[in-house]
């Protein structure tokens, strides 16, 4: 498997350290009820096909990387900074 | 048909043609008291206690493949009960003990085989970290030895005790540990539900799940519509997909682990020796191949099949811990889609859907628990509460904040 780094090109998976699904960076405020911390850290919608997760360019340029990918065929179809999560995802070279 | 040593001395006279089908292939009826969603190990092993010990026979087993075609047809079969917290300690006690009487009590050869477990350490801390656990292991009732390094030479010989990345510095030695053959154990507890009147379905997944007013009502599948009193979803690795058709997120998220298996070998390996180090087990089987495995790919997936740096990672690991294995062909390798939990221990609880059960989270460590969490469930299924054992296994838990975190890794599916 082999990763889009927006920053750094198409790199080998094991430079990236994988965290887990993107609910991750939706962390919940200060003071939430608990219902939403254990959306937050526990619950998952698990999808057998799409799904984000987060994964963190290790070896490389240290970006957190929003990867689209899926879970049964290990395709990845997009990748972007976790910063950019605003703006629209960029359809990464398919790898 | 009862098997015995004599049966297969006197079919050897006839031919072999005295024999007939394990069990049946019915057709679904349209009503059950209990339907029971995945036909491996853990489905299989609640229907037989369901009927053995709670009386209950009118139960369906409903399985999208073939019998025992998942994770307890595919995976190293290490049998132990070497766990730490309360909560995990009863609970695989006692499995290991149903496992010590299970061949006699389903009247089949599932080749259980106490040879021993090791689990080796390479630092004071470790050692101490074991000793811990060893002394746990025996206030529960089970067996432990602590060995120092000339304790782990005598009974593994071969290991690299030269190394000095990660000097052997001794090892857990569990007694009452070993395996036993992975397919058999599903055959076993499949032919003892049929033989008490559990129609076991295959090919047969489910669609849907009934529910009217907060209460199941039965589940619909590709052979049809199937009505129950009581639903127990056992599904392992789809554990996901299956709760989502009753409106549930659940606390697990599915991911790969990688196992591996050589040539026939003559014996070389007699138990079953875990690198503390390195996250390497290994172990001989009877037909002589070598079954290793490692960690997960650490990433959620569903592909069954893993990916190559894990593959690698396993390789170097058992190249330094035991050498001698390096010219060993690697004949195969498979993927299983395994059910983490955030902190590494199961659950066996009713859901807030009434008659709806769900036995899930096994990690990868489902195996060894096959026959008490049958036990577990069925009693939950039948009387409607926790057994003893199970007590701890709860859906909510990670609500309530009473996890069971076993090896203290934090709360992430991946770190367990």
């Amino acid at each position: 498997m082999r990763i889009n780094c927006p920053l750094c090109g198409t790199r080998d998976r094991r430079e990236f350290t994988y965290y887990g699904d993107a609910v991750y960076a939706n962390r919940p405020a200060e003071g939430a009820p608990i219902e939403a911390w254990d959306d937050y850290l526990h619950l998952r919608d698990n999808p057998a096909g799409e799904t984000r997760d987060l994964w963190y360019h290790e070896l490389g340029c240290s970006a957190w990387i929003e990867v689209t990918r899926n879970t049964v065929t290990h395709e990845i179809s997009a990748t972007r900074l976790l910063t950019d999560r605003k703006k629209p995802a960029k359809r990464g070279k398919k790898t | 048909m009862r098997y015995s040593g004599f049966r297969v001395i006197s079919e050897g006279f006839f031919g072999n043609k005295g024999w007939t089908p394990a069990w049946r292939d019915p057709d679904p009826k349209p009503e059950y008291e209990v339907v029971i969603i995945g036909g491996g190990g853990h489905g299989l092993s609640t229907a037989y206690y369901l009927a053995k010990n709670h009386g209950i026979t009118n139960i369906a087993v409903l399985e999208k493949g073939y019998l025992g075609g998942g994770n307890v047809g595919r995976n190293t079969t290490i049998v132990r009960a070497n766990y730490f917290l309360p909560g995990n300690q009863e609970f695989y006690s006692h499995s290991l003990k149903l496992w010590e009487g299970l061949e006699a009590d389903l009247n089949y050869n599932v080749m259980h085989s106490q040879r021993g477990l090791i689990n080796l350490f390479h630092s004071d801390g470790q050692r101490d970290a074991f000793a811990r656990r060893g002394n746990a292991m025996i206030n529960q009732g089970d067996d432990a030895e602590l060995l120092d390094r000339e304790g782990v030479r005598r009974h593994l010989p071969y290991l690299d005790f030269e190394q000095t990345r990660f000097p052997i510095y001794g090892g857990l030695l569990h007694r009452r540990g070993g395996s036993a053959r992975h397919d058999a154990v599903a055959w076993g507890y499949a032919r003892g539900a049929d033989q008490r009147g559990v129609d076991l379905i295959q090919n047969c997944e489910v669609t849907g799940i009934d529910i009217v007013d907060g209460r199941v009502t039965g589940v619909q599948t590709t052979r049809g519509a199937i009505k129950a009193k009581k639903v127990g979803i056992i599904v392992a690795g789809r554990s996901g997909q299956v709760a989502a058709m009753a409106g549930m997120r659940l606390p697990v998220e599915s991911h790969i682990l990688q196992a591996f298996v050589t040539e026939g070998l003559k014996p070389v390996i007699d138990h079953v020796v875990s690198f503390g180090m390195g996250h390497f087990y290994i172990s001989q089987s009877d037909k002589g191949g070598l079954v290793f495995g490692g960690d997960l790919d650490f990433y959620s997936s569903y592909a069954a099949r893993g990916n190559l740096p894990m593959v690698e990672h396993v390789m170097e690991a058992g190249m330094t811990l035991m050498p001698m294995i390096g010219k060993a062909k690697v004949l195969r390798s498979w993927g299983g889609i395994m059910d983490m939990t955030p902190d590494g221990s199961p659950i066996i609880d009713k859901t807030d859907v009434g008659g709806l059960y769900i036995d899930c989270g096994w990690n990868y460590g489902g195996f060894k628990a096959v026959p008490a969490s049958g036990w577990c469930m069925a009693h939950l299924m039948a009387t409607g509460d926790s057994h003893e054992y199970a007590r701890r296994f709860r859906l909510n838990r990670f609500v309530t904040g009473h996890l069971l975190d076993e090896e203290g890794t934090g709360s992430q599916h991946n770190l367990h």
